[in-house]
């Protein structure tokens, strides 16, 4: 079964066609990388996948399942989880809050109004977890505003891998990050198990060819490309896009 | 025809209905261009601009009082409305940009202070404004006595109106406005400076709303409350008509202002159920109102 | 610090007046119905402008139903909280579409239609002359409520109860949802939240308790008329969480005592009350916008 089947996605804002017939395919456990030049559509496409934008035409199915006109709650609760390319976290939460938000958001309990959270023992160690795994434990009780950009793009991934996803969507996870914050990111994705697929945006070559297996080129929102990092590092017309 | 306490209704009623109604629309129509421009540039409820309507009123009252010049009385109460409503922005709304919960809340406060110091200078009393002298009298049309005030409001109401049309499609600065309640960031972006523009906007919905004031003055009286009605009837006619659109304040104030007022004549205790249901209608179906934008 | 305050509060007939009884009696009322509005505006994050729709909902029904003979009042209590929750999930569905500045205009609306239901439908609810005379309930176990002592007991009681409700409510994994909501939305959709829902039964939930105050409201007072949908409550409760801090437990408290107090004591002082809050508020806004006690709150964090 496909991780995520996009058949022939199109969208328009009024005259602009943003999105242009795009055809992919991603394997479950497969590691991709979205490249392209800026405005090349990468985090529209982003948003058409995640269900915070609708096609104006095409397909989309994830795991098999259609999920062209689900809402984008609905397409987590399928095993997709995303960040975004400017960090959207809650600021004014606490950094315990902000991870107990990921790890409930795919539980039952996150409906129930009469009992104390902290009386959710399972959600509440879960998160407990996650913060000691990530070397976060002594900020939890920061509150998110208070915290450096690079600790809160990191926080960024560990927020989407909280609902326990099976296909991870990155846009840009280490924009504006520094040498060895990108590092430090780089690795944590790398080190992501195989049950989840990860579909990556990034602007940063030198880390899509390092992460990925196989990269998909966007331009002016149609596929210009698609092969190993070898393959397009060796692309005359890719290089052409960038250079030219 | 129809029936009310078993008295069928002849077609004069209804011409006389149809004429006030459309009357009372355009007085409306003032009222609620104003605020719907306010609102779509701004994002301000200004719950104050029932407020511009009961001042302008009582001030063109005392002006009429003094001199019996209905023009007079109308620029002096205007200039006095313009002056309240660019005060209002310029030193207080203006430094709540984009908090609209707590320009909303000035407003309310304006509202205290606007409404308190009528009562205090002109008493509680209801009052009605004298009409101009030239249009006390009415005029025949087949055999249907018209009140030729109330033509003449009609007639003020569609002259505004086209230039406020006028204002909006043809001049610089109804573009920029129009170009702002479609997109404020744009409009931000653009280097024009973006407060004169927010003051002239409140400042010309001041106007609208004190004109009103004038010219609803001898039909609809001024007395402490009307503030609130006037807020409320516009309310209702921006949800319908869409928000931010002159087009929709036009045909939202004669919907508003005809159900209204054949509602008072027809069931005077359920009137505001038939506003209520159209609004309810419009916010199910289409809750940006008939000409609003659509936000995605 | 919460024990002293609670003594003060059950020694305050014994130090005070019966007048300062009847203030703190509608200060705790006033404070369940800002709580009950800081649900939605404090922690989901929406500004809802017309709550006093719920409040005059459920006093309209208190003051129907006294008047008509029912004594019960367990019952008068739960078809006003049933009737508010019930008018929120109407107008919910309708307001809920929009967002912001709209959503509030929305909502404003909405209340002063049904002031304006209220203030014309003269044949049900008098219209401005309102529904007089409705007397204190007995509440079961043989305790009449006509002594203002003994009401301003219970409004305590019930106020007490609504505080350890909310308490629990908001900080369920209901409320930390509203909160991850009023934060930011989209994320909180792209972890796998109906949003929308949340809102709607945040919003259901705030109307059930503004409910609450609307019959106590009622009780206490003796009459319900169209002022219970004003303008005036519903911005004076913005002006309450403004004021206390929005987002806390006890904020609205603060807020509801602040403006009550204000409200009486510049009343009593001079005829022209109503020019003078209104500078206040003005003044406040202009200068404390983030909430007086924003200021020491953020020590405790």
């Amino acid at each position: 079964m496909k991780a995520l089947e996009v058949q022939a996605l199109s969208k328009n804002f009024g005259g602009l066609r943003a999105i242009r017939d795009i055809s992919l395919e991603i394997e479950e456990g497969e590691r991709r990388a979205i490249i392209g030049p800026n405005g090349a559509g990468k985090t529209t496409f982003f948003h058409l996948i995640s269900g915070f934008l609708f096609p104006s035409s095409g397909h989309l199915s994830v795991f098999g399942t259609e999920v062209t006109h689900l809402q984008a709650h609905q397409r987590a609760a399928l095993g997709m989880a995303r960040t975004f390319q400017v960090t959207n976290l809650f600021q004014k939460l606490t950094l315990f809050e902000n991870i107990l938000l990921g790890v409930q958001a795919m539980k039952w309990a996150r409906f129930c109004f009469y009992r104390r959270v902290t009386a959710f023992r399972d959600i509440v160690y879960e998160t407990e977890r996650l913060l000691k795994e990530w070397n976060l434990w002594e900020k939890k009780d920061t509150p998110l505003k208070n915290l450096s950009y690079g600790e809160q793009r990191q926080i960024e991934v560990i927020m989407a891998l909280a609902t326990k996803p099976r296909l991870l969507l990155l846009d840009e996870p280490t924009a504006g990050l520094s040498p060895a914050e990108t590092i430090l990111v780089t690795s944590i994705i790398k080190g992501l198990s195989r049950e989840i697929t990860t579909l990556l945006i990034e602007h940063d070559m030198d880390v899509a060819f390092d992460i990925a297996e196989k990269i998909t080129v966007l331009h002016f929102g149609s596929i210009l490309a698609e092969g190993s990092p070898d393959q397009i590092k060796g692309n005359p017309k890719v290089t052409e896009i960038y250079l030219g | 025809m129809s029936r009310a306490r078993g008295i069928e209704k002849p077609m004069a009623f209804w011409i006389i209905q149809t004429l006030n109604g459309l009357s009372f629309s355009m007085m409306l129509f003032l009222v609620a261009a104003g605020f719907t421009l306010i609102f779509g540039l701004m994002k301000i409820i200004n719950i104050a601009h029932g407020s511009f309507y009961l001042l302008s009123a009582y001030i063109g009252l005392t002006v009429l009082r003094a001199t019996d010049n209905f023009l007079l009385a109308t620029i002096a109460s205007s200039i006095a409305v313009v002056l309240v409503g660019i005060a209002m922005q310029s030193l207080f709304l203006r430094r709540f940009y984009m908090k609209e919960l707590q320009q909303v809340l000035l407003t309310f406060g304006f509202v205290l202070i606007i409404a308190d110091v009528c009562l205090w200078i002109w008493g509680g009393n209801p009052m009605a404004l004298p009409k101009p002298s030239l249009l006390r009298g009415s005029i025949w049309i087949g055999n249907v006595v018209f009140p030729s005030y109330r033509l003449f409001v009609i007639f003020v109401g569609v002259v505004i109106a086209v230039g406020l049309w006028i204002f909006q499609e043809k001049t610089k600065f109804g573009a920029i406005v129009r170009a702002g309640v479609d997109d404020e960031e744009m409009l931000r972006g653009s280097g024009i400076n973006i407060q004169v523009v927010f003051v002239g906007v409140f400042g010309l919905g001041a106007l609208l709303a004190g004109i009103g004031g004038m010219i609803g003055g001898p039909f609809v009286g001024v007395f402490p409350g009307v503030d609130v009605s006037m807020l409320l009837l516009a309310l209702v006619v921006v949800i319908i008509g869409g928000v931010g659109s002159l087009r929709g304040a036009f045909v939202g104030s004669l919907f508003v202002g005809l159900v209204d007022n054949f509602g008072k004549a027809l069931f005077p205790e359920l009137s505001l159920f038939t506003l209520f249901a159209p609004m309810a209608i419009v916010l199910a179906i289409r809750p940006t109102g008939i000409f609003g934008k659509i936000e995605e | 610090m919460p024990f002293l305050f609670a003594v003060l509060i059950l020694l305050l007939p014994f130090l005070f007046s019966n007048y300062y009884v009847g203030l703190a009696t509608q200060i705790f009322i006033m404070a369940i119905f800002a709580m009950s509005l800081d649900i939605l505006v404090g922690h989901t994050g929406l500004p809802s402008m017309g709550h006093a729709a719920y409040y005059g909902v459920a006093g309209y029904a208190t003051g129907f139903l006294c008047l008509a003979g029912i004594k019960n009042f367990w019952l008068v209590v739960v078809l006003g909280m049933g009737l508010g929750g019930l008018a929120a999930a109407f107008f919910g569905l309708l307001a809920l579409r929009a967002r912001g500045p709209y959503f509030m205009l929305i909502t404003l609306a909405l209340s002063q239609v049904l002031w304006g239901i209220a203030f014309k439908w003269r044949s049900l609810t008098k219209g401005d002359d309102g529904l007089p005379g409705i007397g204190r309930p007995i509440i079961g176990w043989g305790i009449d409520l006509k002594p203002d002592l003994y009401f301003y007991y219970f409004t305590f009681a019930i106020f007490l109860i609504v505080v350890v409700a909310l308490f629990i409510f908001l900080n369920s994994p209901f409320g930390c949802t509203l909160r991850g909501i009023r934060e930011s939305e989209s994320r909180m959709r792209a972890l796998g939240y109906p949003v929308w829902f949340y809102k709607y039964v945040a919003f259901i939930f705030a109307g059930i308790f503004a409910g609450i105050s609307g019959v106590l409201w009622v009780y206490y007072s003796g009459f319900v008329n169209p002022s219970y949908f004003a303008v005036d409550l519903s911005v004076k409760a913005l002006l309450m969480l403004i004021l206390g801090g929005s987002g806390s437990l006890f904020g609205p408290l603060i807020g509801a005592g602040i403006i009550v107090l204000l409200e009486n004591l510049v009343s009593g002082f001079t005829e022209r009350w109503s020019l003078v809050l209104g500078i206040v508020y003005v003044t406040v806004i202009m200068l404390f916008s983030e909430g007086i006690f924003s200021v020491f709150r953020r020590g405790r964090n």
